[in-house]
């Protein structure tokens, strides 16, 4: 697939060069139903600002949240959203649809 | 990620060049592999496979479990012909991500008023197309109507590698142009790569309503070489939707 992701990494480096601390997340695989394609990015900076996304708003807030963890640790998280994570995550995809995001620190 | 790749990669990007991030998302290393360097690359048969497609996805690999971060070159629309269609055509493409480009010699129609946020360029095709590196991410239309400046562009986009080339005119123009093509060497394998009468058959009258059925043609074309090779399980169609 062809995609632009043009704005989102640019915004990473940007605001990684400014001096903010800076978090990528990226979906890494889907099942089912879900409403981004492999390969998106949303990046987070460290007061929680975000750009981009990872399931065009179902599970951003989550992965945020995560993505502060991450900027925090400097380790990198798997994240996983579904139907059979509700009550874990609580929220899922209102698509029923299950998808696995990648967060890692920008550093 | 380390900054120094990122901003490797952004680089490459902007560029119009593919790049593809190997991530093992064990440990979270990463290295970025440009299109130049994948024939060397241990992973070569599977990084060249998606570059081909663009589709990202995770792979085992003696490496491990990687994540394979296909990032490859916005796909951008050139355009002969400063026409009425253009001018619903230009915004509707910039809509769905393409970079847009307008070649037109015919300084009165090549206006940037008429044109605003768009590239323009008032040459002839033979010296404003060969700078803009028409490429595998590039879908090319005719829509002049004047085998001066359409005839030589369409010889232009079919030397290169477009993933779709259309033109505009109803099937006895499209017949003439053949023949035109022909005469001037090239074979019917060249030709049968032109999309005519252009775009997807849905009864367009205005021009808007031709620039909405090129982008469905368009869309059709990007969207199914993607699709080439069968994908592990069928994505639904709004997992389809371009990012």
């Amino acid at each position: 697939m062809l995609s632009t992701n043009d704005d989102i990494l640019k915004a990473a480096e940007d605001w990684r060069k400014g001096g903010r601390e800076v978090a990528l997340a990226t979906v890494v695989e889907t099942w089912g139903s879900a409403p981004r394609p492999v390969g998106s990015n949303l990046v987070i900076d460290g007061e929680g600002n975000f750009l981009g996304s990872v399931s065009g708003g179902c599970v951003e807030g989550a992965v945020v949240t995560e993505a502060l963890d991450v900027i925090e640790s400097g380790k990198p998280k798997m994240l996983e959203f579904g139907v059979a994570d509700e009550t874990a995550w609580k929220v899922g995809l209102s698509c029923g649809g299950t998808i696995r995001v990648f967060v890692e620190k920008v550093e | 990620m380390k900054l120094d790749l990122l901003t490797t990669l952004n680089a490459e990007r902007a560029a119009r060049r593919a790049a593809i991030v190997v991530t093992d998302v064990a440990s979270g290393k990463e290295r970025l592999v440009k299109a130049a360097e994948i024939a060397k690359d241990s992973l070569r048969a599977a990084l060249a496979e998606r570059l081909r497609t663009g589709k990202s996805g995770m792979v085992d690999s003696p490496e491990g479990r990687v994540f394979l971060t296909a990032y490859v070159p916005a796909p951008q629309l050139v355009i002969t012909g400063a026409v009425h269609i253009s001018q619903t055509l230009a915004p509707v493409a910039k809509l769905l991500g393409y970079d847009v480009t307008i070649v037109d010699p015919r300084t009165a129609f090549a206006s940037i008023e008429r044109f605003p946020d768009v590239k323009v360029i008032a040459e002839w095709p033979d010296k404003a197309l060969p700078p803009l590196g028409i490429d595998h991410y590039t879908a090319f239309v005719a829509l002049t109507h004047d085998p001066k400046i359409d005839d030589p562009a369409l010889t232009h986009a079919l030397s290169r590698d477009c993933f779709y080339i259309g033109a505009l005119g109803s099937k006895k123009t499209h017949a003439r142009r053949v023949a035109r093509l022909k005469e001037q060497g090239l074979s019917d394998a060249d030709i049968a790569r032109i999309h005519a009468p252009i775009g997807l058959d849905i009864g367009a009258i205005s021009p808007a309503e031709i620039a909405v059925a090129i982008m469905g043609e368009i869309t059709e074309r990007l969207r199914e070489e993607g699709e080439a090779e069968p994908a592990a399980a069928p994505a639904p169609a709004h997992a389809r939707v371009a990012s």
